[in-house]
């Protein structure tokens, strides 16, 4: 090829490679396309196909631009970080939180008012809600934690990201799943497990995406100049390898046809129970629990500049913490059909997470010891400490719930419902929005935040709307559990079903309500990262001082 | 625990020692686990061994541990329905012999019916026929004194039981043709019965039906089913189309569907569903929702 | 403090971390999953389960399409009201061809484990279209396209063929017939039901959505919604045999 303008410059194999996979990714899609046996297949393999030829026109441009030198791994003997495939995912994460955000006050307001299904069957709430879920779970959470594993890594290994094209290809890639995701639960393409909707040729999408990612975090380490290893690390490791396992075991589906985008999974009836629960569960352990707190591990101690609390807390919890979690599994399946001996590991289980799950947040919260007084002056920080404080209680929240007997009240209701939103909403929402505001300055090297007061703000509406919010689903769910069970003094239920929907009402306005304050807040913390990107004030790049002459160890 | 060569490094603001790494200028204080953490956690290991002992837990080659107590889920909601049966029985007591009209001359019998049924009610017959009983088009209205298969006890009682057109044996069934579907009567002959049957009850017809045509016609095709003067037959579930109640609506529209392509309503049976002292005590209750014969 | 010693070794040697995690988080799947394929006490014995008819599967894959199982659970406890609410709990036994399974995890519509039966073709199809018109108070979306789209039906028999892969009893007989046994359950007048009803007894044959002149979704939800439940024969089941 062209290579030959500039005699130095030649393909890397990575290049190469990644190039080869394209076109033989593209022209398959293509022949799927062409033969493809239902519409949302069609329209998903054209989506693939579009992204094969974008990207080879994106490697390619960025093959012929670049100079025929690769960028060094260091520069004046620090290292060279790779940090706008950060800034691209960290904008990516705001986008992707205030869409999946959005999507949740909608299918909250129909719940409230369901002439707002409009009878249209793509917007009708039950196809909306693993939009909504997937959008804030793994398009937004699972951005946050792209941006923050690839900035961490770099920063505590002191070493540039592994591969050039592969961080990137990770990237785009899990977006283009979330598009194939979101879309297909649009056109109704669904294998019904909750949080692992998508169908086949998705998940295998998503399997090759994973990998890379792990390879590519696993380099990294390997490349470190700190001889040890951060906790932070630990645990964003254990996410990504934990989260392959779960999501290749509990999505084991057979094709009807290569051509079709329906597939029959291997498990059934109740295996297929044990398998999706076991994965479902996990997708909060690993996903939203040990990655976030990887999120943890490195903002809350770098923002308070204070150091983390016990390093043998750090041990101890961490390796409780998924050797636990695990087995947690089955208090989802409470006096179901699942056997009982099952149920008892999972609810014993549950309980002794408990202190597992709070070593997480007596780290994060004695870290501030000594740095009490800038939570009065650090709405960032605020916002970080008062996500740790959600996080205790919805893993106290969690182990009591998974009680059987508290769980024979609670399960199907909307107490379940809030129990998630305090987790995600507060725990899960509050770190990232920390994290983000404190990438967003060191990322495009600003002085500061745009504007601190609308941090504030963010956070205010934000606090009001979770606590409206879990405070009615408290509310509905056991008025709701109580309801059913109840009897009249003669032995005879009181209440017919839709006696208790209508009991709901109220408390789905209220919900709704905090949603949107919740949404709002979204808004303000999107406009205010926008405008520190594009008007804050500059700092010049000062080369980071290079460490304390002692070296780590 | 620094390493001996580094010396020791100690965090100035809470005195504890750290560990001596430093990664992207954070430090790690090398603080004793929470002894109060410590304890909780063993605290919930010790409750959970006991748990273990006591119920079902751990899957073993063949079978899984029992547990000393003896659990079984099952086996407790089994008690526990028997319990409930056996205080629902004392309580109303005699209303499994009783005949329906006994039951609703009793009033300790009426009182436990009328709750009994009120309960199966709402989930069993609300969804088709209201909240209220008012039914829907297509559902009857069960607060009227309109009864398609009649309104004694006995006969809403078999009503209930095996339904109407469903798939058990003993259903009550009957047949409305589709007397424009099956080719009996053409366009117009439907437009005049049309105008007729409306004549019935009062309303108005389709412009420029001949209402005479339309008697003739009532009476060689429908007065078998519907009676000479339109007041029904409950044995054969025809209704009377002479009062002010539709079924299926009483627009022009509505009755031109209805004779053109038949009616067909389906009440599934609940024989199977409802225990016998409950599809009675319903039989008393929908009786008495006001238009019971 | 010699154990927190001996973890720098983990956290210098990035593959040997890798490894450890993996190995920690696998065994409480392990022992939790593995199990239930071997202990016989994991599924009940009972008479009447067999797989689902060509129809009443398109019919699921339209529940699962439509996300049904967001709001309606199939899964009902052994607790006392809800016996009383929906009938006898729900068995092992009965989800035993579910692919993927349809337990649910919410209510904010009751459940749905046995409701075969309980409602007409009629009723269903109303209330499918525009929920609200037969009861006022709920909450439900209106799914009027479900009457209104032909059924697809050209991978019947792949589909089949991936159940029977999976150890379904799907007989070649069945995978052969699957089109016409599909067709036959939704016209009572057809030829093909006899045949039917002999490779899937008590499958209910009906003229679902009113109209045999068409196969629509609705036909298939339908046939699906009338057989959950109806399986097995309680009057001779053994609720003993069966504790645990």
């Amino acid at each position: 090829m062209s290579a030959a303008m500039n005699s130095h410059k030649t393909m890397t194999i990575g290049e190469g490679g990644l190039l080869a996979f394209i076109v033989v990714g593209g022209l398959t899609s293509l022949v799927v396309a062409g033969r493809a046996l239902d519409t949302p297949m069609q329209i998903h393999s054209f989506i693939f196909a579009l992204a094969a030829v974008l990207a080879g026109i994106a490697v390619l441009k960025r093959y012929y631009d670049r100079p025929a030198e690769l960028p060094p791994q260091e520069i004046d003997g620090l290292p060279n970080y790779n940090m706008g495939i950060v800034k691209f995912l960290t904008v990516i994460s705001v986008f992707w939180g205030v869409v999946g955000f959005l999507v949740g006050l909608i299918i909250s307001l129909q719940l409230a008012w369901p002439a707002l299904n409009f009878d249209f069957e793509y917007v009708a709430f039950s196809r909306l809600r693993p939009v909504h879920t997937s959008a804030v779970i793994f398009a937004f959470g699972g951005n946050v934690l792209l941006a923050t594993s690839f900035y961490v890594v770099q920063k505590t290994c002191r070493a540039r990201l592994a591969g050039e094209l592969a961080p990137w290809f990770v990237a785009i890639g899990y977006n283009l799943f979330i598009v194939i995701a979101a879309t297909g639960y649009v056109l109704g393409v669904t294998q019904s497990k909750e949080y692992a909707e998508p169908e086949w040729y998705a998940d295998l999408w998503l399997t090759i995406v994973w990998v890379v990612y792990l390879l590519v975090f696993l380099g990294t380490l390997w490349k470190r100049k700190e001889p040890h290893i951060y906790v932070a690390n630990w645990f964003y490791l254990a996410f990504i390898v934990t989260i392959a396992m779960l999501h290749i075991v509990n999505n084991l589906t057979i094709p009807v046809s290569i051509f079709s985008s329906k597939s029959v999974i291997v498990w059934s009836g109740i295996q297929d129970a044990m398998v999706q629960w076991w994965y479902g569960h996990n997708a909060v352990g690993f996903f939203l629990t040990a990655g976030f707190l990887a999120i943890m591990y490195y903002f809350i101690p770098k923002r308070a500049e204070r150091p983390v609390y016990s390093y043998r807390l750090s041990i101890v919890h961490f390796w409780s913490l998924i050797f636990i979690y695990i087995w947690a599994g089955p208090h989802h399946l409470h006096y179901t059909a699942v056997p009982q001996w099952a149920q008892t590991l999972g609810m014993t289980f549950s309980i002794m997470l408990w202190m597992p799950s709070w070593g997480g947040m007596i780290n994060g919260l004695m870290t501030l010891s000594g740095a009490w007084d800038k939570l009065r002056t650090d709405p960032v920080l605020r916002m970080m400490v008062v996500s740790v404080a959600f996080y205790g209680m919805s893993t106290f929240e969690g182990p009591l719930m998974s009680v059987r007997a508290v769980n024979s009240l609670s399960h199907y209701t909307d107490w379940t419902i809030g129990h998630v939103h305090s987790g995600a909403m507060g725990w899960v929402g509050y770190i990232s929005f920390g994290a983000l505001y404190c990438l967003v300055p060191w990322l495009w090297n600003r002085k500061a935040l745009y504007s601190e007061k609308l941090v504030s703000w963010h956070f205010w509406l934000s606090t009001i709307g979770i606590v409206l919010y879990i405070t009615s689903m408290w509310v509905a769910g056991i008025m709701q559990g109580l309801m059913w069970r109840a009897y009249t003094e003669l032995g005879f239920l009181q209440f017919a079903f839709i006696e208790t929907v209508e009991a709901m009402h109220p408390f789905y306005v209220i919900r709704a309500l905090g949603g949107l304050l919740f949404v709002l807040g979204s808004f303000v913390m999107a406009y205010n990262i926008y405008m520190t990107i594009r008007h804050g004030e500059r700092e010049e790049p000062t080369r980071e001082a290079a460490p304390g002459m002692v070296p780590a160890e | 625990m620094a390493d001996a060569s580094h010396g020791r490094d100690v965090d100035e603001l809470s005195g504890t020692e750290t560990t001596g790494h430093e990664w992207d200028g954070i430090k790690e204080l090398n603080t004793p686990l929470p002894s109060w953490w410590v304890w909780v956690f063993y605290a919930t290991v010790a409750w959970s061994v006991v748990y273990w002992i006591l119920m079902p837990s751990w899957p073993l080659i063949s079978d899984y541990t029992k547990g000393i107590r003896g659990h079984s889920q099952r086996a407790l909601v089994a008690e526990q329905v028997a319990e409930l049966q056996a205080f629902r029985a004392e309580r109303g007591a005699g209303l499994i012999d009783a005949a329906l009209e006994e039951i609703r001359d009793t009033p300790e019998l009426l009182t436990f019916a009328m709750a009994n049924g009120q309960a199966a009610f709402g989930d069993n017959c609300a969804a088709c026929h209201g909240t209220g009983a008012a039914g829907f088009v297509g559902y009857p209205n069960l607060n009227d004194d309109a009864w398609l298969w009649g309104g004694t006890l006995e006969d809403i009682h078999q009503t209930i039981l095996f339904g109407i057109r469903s798939a058990h044996d003993e259903t009550r069934f009957g047949d409305m043709p589709g007397f424009g579907r099956d080719g009996v009567l053409d366009r117009e002959q439907i437009r005049d019965v049309t105008a007729y049957v409306l004549s019935l009850s009062g309303l108005e017809g389709p412009t420029g039906a001949n209402l005479e045509e339309g008697a003739v016609i009532y009476a060689d095709n429908c007065a078998a089913c519907h009676g000479d003067n339109g007041e029904g037959v409950h044995a054969l579930g025809a209704p009377n189309l002479a009062d002010a109640i539709w079924l299926f609506g009483s627009s022009i529209e509505q009755v031109t569907e209805s004779i053109a392509n038949g009616r067909a309503g389906v009440m599934p049976a609940f024989v199977d569903r409802l225990d016998p002292i409950t599809a009675k005590s319903l039989a008393v209750y929908v009786h008495s929702l006001g238009g019971g014969q | 403090m010699s154990i927190m010693k001996r973890h720098t070794i983990l956290e210098k040697n990035s593959l040997l971390l890798t490894v450890s995690i993996l190995v920690v988080v696998s065994i409480g799947g392990l022992v939790e999953i593995v199990p239930l394929f071997y202990l016989k006490s994991t599924i009940e014995k009972v008479e009447g389960m067999r797989p689902y008819t060509p129809l009443e599967l398109a019919g699921r894959e339209i529940y699962v399409r439509e996300g049904c199982y967001v709001c309606h659970s199939q899964m009902i406890r052994p607790m006392r009201d809800e016996i009383d609410r929906y009938g006898h709990y729900s068995l092992a036994a009965e989800s035993m061809y579910d692919r993927p399974f349809q337990w649910g995890s919410k209510r904010s519509g009751p459940d749905l484990a046995r409701v075969g039966g309980k409602y007409s073709d009629q009723w269903h199809m109303e209330h499918l279209i525009n929920p609200q018109a037969v009861v006022p108070a709920s909450i439900m979306p209106g799914y009027p396209h479900i009457a209104e789209r032909d059924l697809e039906v050209n991978v019947v028999r792949e589909t089949l063929r991936t159940h029977q892969f999976l150890g379904v009893p799907y007989s070649q007989e069945k995978i052969d017939n699957a089109l016409a046994d599909l067709r036959a359950q939704a016209n009572p007048d057809s030829e093909g039901v006899d045949a039917l009803l002999e490779r899937y007894p008590k499958a209910v044959v009906s003229d679902f959505d009113g109209d045999t002149s068409r196969l629509t979704e609705m036909d298939a939800l339908i046939a699906y919604l009338q057989m959950l439940g109806t399986l097995v024969d309680f009057s001779i089941y053994d609720n003993k045999a069966n504790l645990r």
